[in-house]
Order: structure tokens, then C-alpha cells, then sequence
């Protein structure tokens, strides 16, 4: 059903000098000292991590219970936040996909879908023969995963000991992280037009609509950074 | 406030974000990995994490919003060049950028 030996390589990407783990860790450390803040017991704060595993999704959730807002709101709110993942997923699952591989494999597994595990795929997927690059995938998904649940519990325990200038450390760890990675994809020339036009246009969008700068300065920058391949293709 | 509350909260934010997953899911089984649309998909995905990762720096939610802008940005710019210097090692990087952050905030 599942080929383990490539699993296990999928898992084993936690290990190294590109090590997701520590500042995987660092953000979830942080999110289960807020979500003992906004009320939530040990096990509330693992189910979280364990069923939603999208750190900005699982932000949003906990100031929202904070200061009380509707189900409905919460719902919206995590939606508009979380959209992002929907190009990533797209962007992902056409090179893991293999006519022998049960379609289940990648509906359940789309669930690993965060940062983390998208750019360890997108940086290591060639390595795997695609015929197995889904199970590759579920190894890398199951490890963070459980790298997520297992240290917000450690922040929720640890929240009485982080004062404010340990959590803004904690909280810088999560975009240098995933900048340095970004610098592997910016080999590219579409890839790092993309990258600094969305880098300048998110804060820029940000301006003008809080809600929505990330989804119109991802596809702005996107779509110039597409052309600039076009263009230089033809 | 109560448990249910708080167990619906996590149910209704768990359904909001697996949603954009399953549906990129469906897309794919659509898209080839030689496409032009996958392309574009790419550049977006991409774009559109580096502009999440440029809100998180200029504009912070949540705790990061607590520290100067200045120091965010020196520190951001020091542990780029530090990935770099040590012929890109993650680990390095991102622990002196919470060992920097902590310290210069506070300092200042």
C-alpha cells in the first residue's frame, strides 16, 4: 500500500544541515504557548496542530477565541488566510502523481500541505522515482506533522517559562526559515522575479487591503514573473 | 469560555483549511507537470509565499508586531548573508535568528 523504504527517505528529510525540524519547532513552540493564552487545555492545542497543521490558520483561530468572534467569522477568516494553500497543492501534486497510486493517497495526504513540507518536496521531489514521489511525500508529511503536535504540547508546557523577548525570537525563525529555502528556487528567473515582486507587493497590498493583499500580490507578482518566462522563452 | 466552543473553533478551522488543500488536490488530477498553467500555478505559489513572508517582516501579526522594524529587517538581512556564508546551512541561520531577535529586543 505504502512503499516504506521511500517513506522512511520522506521522513528522514527531518535530519541534516537542512534540517526542518528546529525551526518547524520553534513555530509551534511559540503557537501552544498562545494557544494556552487563548484558553485551550494540552489536548485542544495537539488536536489543533494535529487536524489543522497551518500555523497562520491555527494564529488567526486563537486571537479570534480571544476577543470572542463568531464561528462563522472564524470560519472565514481561517479561509481567506489559509487560501494560499490552494496554488501550492497545485503547484505540488502534478509531479507526485502517478497512474498506479491510489487516488485516496493523495486526498488524505494533501493534509501535509503546509510551507514546510512543500518546499522539502518541491526541493528534493527529483531525487524519487515518480512512481513512488507520493509515498515520499507522506513521509515527509507524517514527520512534520508530528514534529508540529509534538512541540506545541512542549510550548503549551513551556508557556509559563518564555517571556516576551524569547516568543519575538521564537516568532522571527518561521519567515528566515522559509526565506533561505525560498533562495534555492530563486536559481530560476521566473522563480525569483516571482519571489521579489510578491516579497515588495505583499506589505505594498497590505496597505490597501488587509484581507487580501497576499492573494492579489501573489498572483500580480506570479503572473509578471510568468510572463518574464514567456517572454523570454519565445 | 467553553470546551465545545473550543472544539467547534478547531472542527470549523481544521474544515476552512483542508477545503484549499482537497480542492488543489482535484485541480491537479487536471494539471500536467509540463503545462503552461502548471507553470503559472508555480509562480504563483511562489509569489504568493514570499509576499506572506514580506507581510510577516513589514507588517507582523501577533507577537513579532511587539519588536522594532528595524531590528527585524537587520536581522532578516544578517542571517540571509549568514545561509549564504555557510554554503547554505539552515540550522545555523535560524537559531542565531532567535538568539539576535531575543537579545535586540531586549536591548532596545
Amino acid at each position: 500500500m505504502i512503499n516504506l523504504k521511500i517513506f522512511l527517505i520522506g521522513l528522514k528529510s527531518l535530519k541534516g544541515a537542512k534540517s526542518p525540524a528546529i525551526p518547524l519547532a520553534a513555530c509551534f513552540i511559540a503557537l501552544g504557548a498562545l494557544l494556552k493564552d487563548a484558553g485551550l487545555n494540552i489536548q485542544q492545542s495537539a488536536a489543533s496542530s494535529l487536524f489543522t497543521y497551518a500555523l497562520p490558520g491555527q494564529l488567526v483561530m486563537a486571537e479570534s477565541l480571544l476577543i470572542g468572534t463568531s464561528i462563522i467569522n472564524i470560519f472565514l477568516a481561517v479561509w481567506i488566510v489559509n487560501y494560499r494553500l490552494y496554488p501550492m497543492t497545485v503547484s505540488l501534486f502534478p509531479l507526485l502523481k502517478h497512474r498506479s497510486q491510489p487516488k485516496w493517497k493523495y486526498y488524505l495526504s494533501c493534509h501535509f500541505l503546509a510551507v514546510t513540507s512543500w518546499l522539502i518536496a518541491k526541493d528534493n521531489h527529483k531525487k524519487i522515482n515518480q512512481k513512488n514521489r507520493i509515498d515520499f511525500w507522506i513521509g515527509i508529511g507524517v514527520g512534520t506533522c508530528t514534529v508540529a503536535v509534538i512541540t506545541t504540547c512542549l510550548g503549551f508546557l513551556l508557556a509559563d517559562y518564555l517571556n516576551k523577548e524569547m516568543l519575538i525570537g521564537l516568532a522571527i525563525i518561521n519567515p528566515v526559515y522559509f526565506y533561505c529555502m525560498m533562495l534555492n528556487a530563486m536559481k530560476v528567473k521566473i522563480i525569483l522575479v516571482s519571489v521579489i515582486l510578491g516579497t515588495l507587493l505583499g506589505p505594498f497590498f497590505f496597505l490597501i487591503s488587509s484581507e487580501w493583499a497576499i492573494l492579489i500580490a501573489g498572483v500580480v507578482a506570479g503572473t509578471i514573473g510568468y510572463l518574464v518566462g514567456r517572454i523570454k522563452y519565445e | 469560555m467553553s470546551s465545545n466552543l473550543i472544539i467547534l473553533a478547531i472542527i470549523v478551522t481544521s474544515v476552512a483549511t483542508y477545503i484549499s488543500r482537497l480542492l488543489g488536490a482535484f485541480t491537479s488530477e487536471k494539471v500536467s507537470s509540463t503545462s503552461e498553467t502548471f507553470k503559472w500555478f508555480n509562480c504563483v505559489a511562489y509569489a504568493t509565499l514570499a509576499a506572506l513572508l514580506g507581510r510577516m517582516i513589514i507588517f507582523p501579526a501577533g507577537v513579532l508586531a511587539q519588536s522594532e522594524l528595524i531590528t527585524r529587517l537587520l536581522v532578516f538581512v544578517v542571517c540571509i548573508i549568514i545561509y549564504k556564508i555557510t554554503k547554505e546551512n539552515l540550522v545555523i541561520p535560524t537559531l542565531f535568528s532567535f538568539i539576535f531577535l531575543s537579545t535586540l529586543s531586549y536591548l532596545i
